[in-house]
């Protein structure tokens, strides 16, 4: 039987969760409208909110100043390129954990785990130095190859766990049907997995496009994504709001609308092993 | 063909061994079921078979020829698992299909083998459905689809009755024991239920803690058990098992009499008891009489017209050529 809510209480729930969602938004929203206003306008005290002078000129300006769509291919290629080849690495070795398992399985996955929990800035150098000495600074092929290694730890987790929850008794159907280890993998485990799989991609596509610390420091011009492109807004000749905000708003608008499209799958692949 | 011999098979779970020490002969076209308790390790034996767990030490030959080493799909056996494991992304053709598609067999003759096993198993209908939009029968019928195509040298059943209600299940035995008359190949079926081995089986192998109790046909150890075990799990309901002066009597330590071998009377008889349960099934009726002289509760089986009641005075004798004698360690005296 359902529960009884009271109207009251209903009320309450959802003026608090509109707060919540507001207040968790309201910095894109912020950014958004700044980008149509013009700089004096952007700084003006008291801040205006809907009722200014609605201008596209920063974004003119951003056009005509950088090389927005070379900074989108980058953030694509990389982010993209470093899922993908994530997945490919992550399939065989979480098929691995998930259904061979021996007595330290357990103990990798929390060692791999444990990297994540390193500061970043802490390898930042001797990174920095390898990625010089064999020619990778400021290359997409650089960056790809250090997001995977960031993000993999992540992906080999969640399908991991996704794994976990396909009966083993399947691939030994298919095992005895006579699939080899790859055709298993590919014909019946991946196929079972897509949900999972799916939600996993998303999820790191949206992680790598975010990524700042590292796209920052091993790009500069050729390779540098939109992150660096934000960031270029925010430049020693001083705080130009209104540009600035027009760069993040051209530079998060492809993730935000991916991620509206898909939030199902994201939502399932966050929440996945809490209920069955 | 398909001939199965097991020689000195052993399977050991880090300390424990699940199986100690087995050897058993399998016969091309058998109908072989391991019955016993769960936990007695008849899965685990089905499964080193199949080549899905490793054996520990002995040799497993099917036709002649060396499988201990080969991996599953070489080894030219199908297995019906209990959960059915259908791949449930694809449809009952591609399920039938799959073995045929790994093997790399022709298209043509894929759908040829598919279309022929669907109409042997009454699933043309179905063939385009997912598992998820099949009853319970109909799902057990696509894993025995999958398993048929390849015509396998044996096919190997683990438990696949279980998720089944009671009047399935007994339509399905009838199915398999007509798949087995009709294809004539060897048979291996794992199931706890005595029942099912009793009807489907042409040989029982009994097993108990990973040991083989006894290996023999069903009426063989209906009639002729080796030991207390066999005794009391083959046969519906349980043999009695007395022990003491009673037992005596018959020259015995320990002496069974199966429900159906005890005479029913109101005036005279052996032994005399109070009725506590009686259990009518029209045909038969099944009483659970508490007999005194420190013999305990007794089931008898009689005939359903016999009027008798909870709380009767009844007496009951068994028929001496139907006696079952064991020793003190449990072992038949003949």
């Amino acid at each position: 039987m359902a529960r009884n809510v009271s109207t009251q209480r209903k009320i309450v729930v959802t003026v608090v969760a509109w707060t919540i969602g507001i207040l968790i938004f309201f910095p894109i929203l912020w950014t958004f409208l700044t980008s149509f206003k013009t700089e004096a306008e952007a700084i003006a005290s008291p801040p205006s909110l809907f009722f200014f002078d609605w201008t596209t000129e920063n974004y003119h300006e951003v056009q005509s100043r950088s090389n927005y769509f070379l900074h989108f291919m980058n953030s694509v290629v990389v982010s993209f390129g470093s899922t993908l080849i994530g997945l490919i690495i992550a399939i065989p070795s979480a098929w691995a954990m998930a259904f061979s398992p021996t007595k330290r399985t357990k103990d990798v996955l929390m060692w791999m785990l444990s990297t994540k929990m390193m500061p970043s800035v802490g390898v930042l150098v001797p990174m920095y130095l390898m990625f010089r000495n064999t020619g990778l600074l400021d290359t997409r092929t650089g960056l790809v190859i250090v997001l995977t290694l960031i993000n993999l730890p992540i992906i080999i987790w969640m399908l991991y766990t996704y794994f976990k929850e396909i009966p083993g008794e399947i691939l030994e159907a298919a095992r005895m049907d006579g699939a080899s280890l790859s055709k298993e993998i590919i014909y019946v485990l991946t196929p079972m997995a897509i949900p999972g799989i799916a939600s996993t991609l998303l999820l790191n596509i949206i992680l790598a496009w975010n990524e700042a610390f590292w796209t920052l420091n091993l790009s500069a011009a050729k390779a540098a994504p939109l992150t660096a492109f934000i960031a270029s807004y925010s430049s020693p000749e001083g705080l130009f709001y209104a540009k600035l905000s027009a760069a993040s708003t051209m530079a998060i608008a492809p993730i935000l609308i991916l991620g509206w499209f898909s939030q199902k799958q994201l939502v399932r692949g966050l929440t996945f092993g809490a209920v069955k | 063909m398909g001939s199965i011999t097991l020689s000195k098979v052993s399977k050991v779970f880090g300390a424990h061994a699940v199986i100690p020490s087995i050897d058993l002969d399998i016969n091309n076209g058998e109908f072989v079921v391991f019955v016993g308790p769960s936990g007695c390790g008849k899965s685990t034996l089905l499964r080193l078979i199949a080549g899905l767990e490793d054996v520990s030490d002995g040799d497993i030959v099917i036709d002649g020829k060396n499988a201990t080493e080969l991996p599953p799909a070489q080894r030219g056996l199908s297995m019906v698992f209990q959960s059915y494991a259908l791949y449930p992304h694809m449809s009952v053709r591609s399920n039938i299909a799959f073995p045929l598609k790994m093997a790399g067999e022709d298209k043509a003759v894929i759908d040829k083998k598919v279309s022929d096993a669907a109409r042997v198993l009454n699933l043309t209908d179905y063939l385009d459905r997912k598992p998820r939009q099949l009853s319970g029968g109909q799902r057990q019928r696509v894993a025995i689809g999958r398993a048929i195509v390849r015509q396998p040298k044996a096919f190997l059943f683990d438990e696949p009755l279980s998720n089944l209600d009671a009047a399935l299940r007994v339509n399905m035995r009838l199915e398999i024991s007509q798949l087995h008359q009709d294809l004539k190949t060897t048979m291996i079926y794992v199931t706890h239920d005595q029942v099912e081995a009793m009807t489907m089986a042409d040989k029982i192998v009994v097993l108990n803690r990973g040991r083989i109790e006894q290996v023999g046909s069903p009426l063989d150890l209906y009639h002729k058990p080796d030991n207390l075990f066999v005794a009391g799990f083959i046969g519906s309901p349980r043999m009695n098992i007395v022990t003491g002066p009673a037992a005596s009597a018959y020259q015995a330590h320990t002496m069974g009499i199966r429900p159906e071998h005890l005479a029913l009377s109101k005036d005279s008889g052996s032994w005399q008891g109070t009725v506590g349960v009686a259990e009518h099934l029209g045909s038969d009726t099944f009483l659970h009489v508490n007999v005194d002289d420190g013999i305990g509760t007794v089931t008898a089986r009689v005939s359903g017209d016999f009027a008798v009641t909870h709380g009767d005075r009844v007496f009951l004798t068994p028929d001496p050529q139907r006696v079952h004698r064991f020793d003190d360690k449990g072992l038949a005296v003949r």
